[in-house]
């Protein structure tokens, strides 16, 4: 298990987020984990080999703010988030609009455990 | 005012061995902003991981990066060792860090004759092969192979070594360090290397902090940080001190990689006399559940893989970060305000790896 | 063979393009090219210029946003080209066969003349693929290897702009 998790809404992340950096905390990566109702975000930071974790618990198509303009660098991991599991995430200092890694043949949110009826594999609909 | 233009700089470039773009927007001469696009290299790894199980991970793992594979299959087996709840035996944990630090050589002597073939200096950057392919012969004395070795294994190391592989070894080292000798002081001391990139790429410490920098990055901004301080594999009995450079520059990153260089020589011979006699790997049985998180120090910077199990036979989430994926920010910041011909060398200053960053 | 064609097996340039692996095979082929291996002794020179080029190595198992690259980069080469594709990936996608982002293997993309076996291809190995595609330079080779089956979706014929279509294959 890993310890020092601080659980956050996405109401209070931003401000969590500016604390951190105040305390000279790095942001390492932010990992999202699908848990079938809700999706789990997790926040990295690290500061003297200490880690400590920001824990976000969204629904699907909930809008999570971003942190990118605390942390410039955030907008590599949010990016990645938006491509694979499709998270909304507003105001991505760079927002490559779901197109970071994925190109308009690859499946959409490949690493969604069950894909949104609505809008399928797009090979399929495609044919 | 000047008209601004968008220059496209890659995918394919001769100083990029892997598909990177960098869209820069110039004015004139002058790089106003940078936006890295990426994507050329996913594969989709964190998925594939899914689908098979914990010892057939170690192979895939492997291959998230030819140059530092042995890095990886090290930090996934840690995660999953911590998962199980068991550790490598003594020995495995020494062989562990010899073959770390083996390939970390080769990575950063692959890296100085790129960056010497990027000066355009290329005696030197042949020169930098050949001893690369000498650090080469090494790894492919203890390990039987050149690029993906697959010596690590969950609970230790898949084979042991004789004394006749560490006699050679040990050998070979002194010639290693020889031709080392040799070469570093051209990098050190050479007006061209010194021209094109001293001052190039500045990120100062505070910069380096907020945008995440690992690695030789950031140690070359004077920030003191090397995951092989948490003492994973044997580095706890081992005496060494971070390589911490104030320059903050691009020069200021070759010296530190360089300075790496016979670090790791060092290493590998303490390593060497410390190492003791005994089994090399723990057998393990069952499911791990759970979630952890395992940090190594690659050539590149600091290396997290994150493992969730719910007790299944394969890993609920697996989630790689590599270094080159948190020191791209910095890159994008280093290039504003350069002139056009010093990108190269700036951007290869990060020593970038497309295919861990993009999984 | 004119003068021309026996001039241009003796001096052959190489372009090398990483579409996508885990970059062993990229460095290989950088590893072949330097003075152990030294590739440079059969007269051939590593060139960044796809117009320079008249052998393309490739190596990686071809994600969809490189294989569009690749195809470009292709068109772009003069002809007589060959092109070596090295390690398994660039085969038919090796250990990455099952993801979810690539067209695995080259030959789904471009004709290929020969392949280098390997996961990673060893430089003896990439030497030898390479003194192979100068058939290829030197008109004695069958034509170049196909995949069959339709090509995959959004990398069909038409969907790269061709910068030079006229440099092309006849």
């Amino acid at each position: 298990m890993i310890d020092n998790v601080v659980p956050v809404t996405r109401e209070t992340l931003l401000a969590e987020a500016q604390r951190l950096a105040d305390g000279g905390q790095r942001l390492i990566s932010a990992t999202a984990i699908d848990q079938g109702e809700y999706l789990e975000i997790l926040y990295h930071f690290d500061k003297d080999l200490k880690l400590t974790h920001l824990k976000l618990e969204v629904k699907p198509g909930e809008e999570v703010p971003s942190i990118s303009r605390v942390y410039f660098c955030a907008f590599i991991p949010e990016n990645e988030l938006k491509d694979l599991f499709g998270i909304n995430i507003s105001n991505i200092v760079i927002d490559y609009q779901g197109k970071f890694f994925l190109e308009d043949e690859a499946p959409r949110t490949p690493l969604l455990k069950s894909k949104p009826p609505e809008q399928g594999d797009p090979r399929e609909v495609a044919r | 005012m000047p008209g601004r233009t968008v220059i496209p700089f890659g995918p394919q470039h001769p100083v990029f061995p892997e598909p990177l773009q960098l869209r820069l927007t110039m004015e004139e001469e002058r790089v106003i902003d940078a936006v890295p696009a990426l994507g050329y290299m996913h594969r989709g790894i964190e998925q594939l991981a899914q689908t098979k199980d914990y010892a057939q991970n170690v192979f895939l793992m492997e291959r998230v990066c030819g140059i530092c594979s042995f890095m990886h299959a090290l930090c996934y087996c840690q995660s999953v060792e911590s998962l199980l709840g068991i550790e490598a035996p003594p020995r495995a944990r020494f062989m562990r860090t010899i073959q770390a630090e083996l390939g970390r050589l080769q990575s950063h002597y692959l890296w100085l004759g790129l960056v010497a073939d990027a000066c355009g200096f290329e005696s030197l950057f042949m020169q930098a092969w050949r001893n690369r392919e000498m650090i080469m012969d090494c790894q492919e004395a203890v390990s039987g192979s050149r690029v993906t070795i697959s010596t690590c294994a969950i609970g230790g190391c898949r084979r042991d070594w004789d004394d006749g592989v560490l006699q050679e070894l040990t050998r070979r080292l002194d010639d290693v360090e020889r031709s080392m000798d040799a070469i570093a002081p051209v990098f050190f001391e050479d007006p061209l290397v010194k021209q094109r990139t001293v001052g190039a790429g500045i990120i100062t410490k505070q910069e380096a902090t907020l945008l995440g920098a690992v690695g030789p990055v950031a140690r070359a901004s004077g920030i003191v940080e090397d995951m092989r301080r948490l003492g994973y594999a044997a580095y706890d009995e081992l005496d060494f001190k971070p390589v911490v450079e104030t320059s903050c520059d691009s020069y200021a990153r070759m010296i530190v990689r360089l300075r790496e260089t016979f670090q790791a020589i060092n290493l590998i011979r303490q390593a060497l006399k410390k190492m003791p006699a005994g089994e090399v790997l723990n057998k393990w049985k069952g499911t791990p559940e759970g979630e952890a998180i395992s940090r190594v120090e690659q050539p590149r910077g600091e290396l997290m893989y994150y493992i969730r199990s719910n007790g299944g036979k394969n890993p609920e989430r697996l989630r790689i970060r590599t270094p080159t994926l948190s020191n791209i920010p910095s890159l994008v910041k280093m290039l504003k305000g350069s002139r056009l011909s010093d990108v190269p060398v700036i951007a290869l200053s990060i020593d970038s790896c497309i295919s861990c960053t993009e999984r | 063979m004119g003068f021309i064609s026996t001039a241009r097996v003796k001096s052959p340039w190489i372009m090398h393009f990483e579409t996508g692996s885990c970059n062993g095979c990229a460095i290989e082929v950088f590893a072949a090219l330097t003075p152990v291996y030294d590739l440079e002794r059969f007269g051939i020179l590593n060139t960044g210029n796809p117009k320079h080029a008249d052998i393309m190595l490739v190596t990686g198992c071809v994600s969809f946003r490189a294989g569009r690259v690749l195809r470009n980069l292709y068109h772009q080469m003069p002809g007589p080209k060959a092109v070596v594709a090295i390690g398994v990936c660039a085969l038919t996608g090796g250990i990455f066969h099952d993801c979810y982002n690539l067209a695995p293997g080259v030959d789904k993309v471009i004709p290929v003349d020969v392949y280098v076996p390997g996961c990673a291809a060893r430089p003896e190995a990439i030497i030898a693929g390479t003194v192979m595609a100068l058939d290829r330079l030197a008109g004695k080779a069958g034509p170049p290897n196909i995949a069959p089956g339709e090509p995959r979706r959004g990398l069909e014929e038409g969907r790269v702009v061709e910068i030079a279509p006229g440099n092309s294959d006849k």
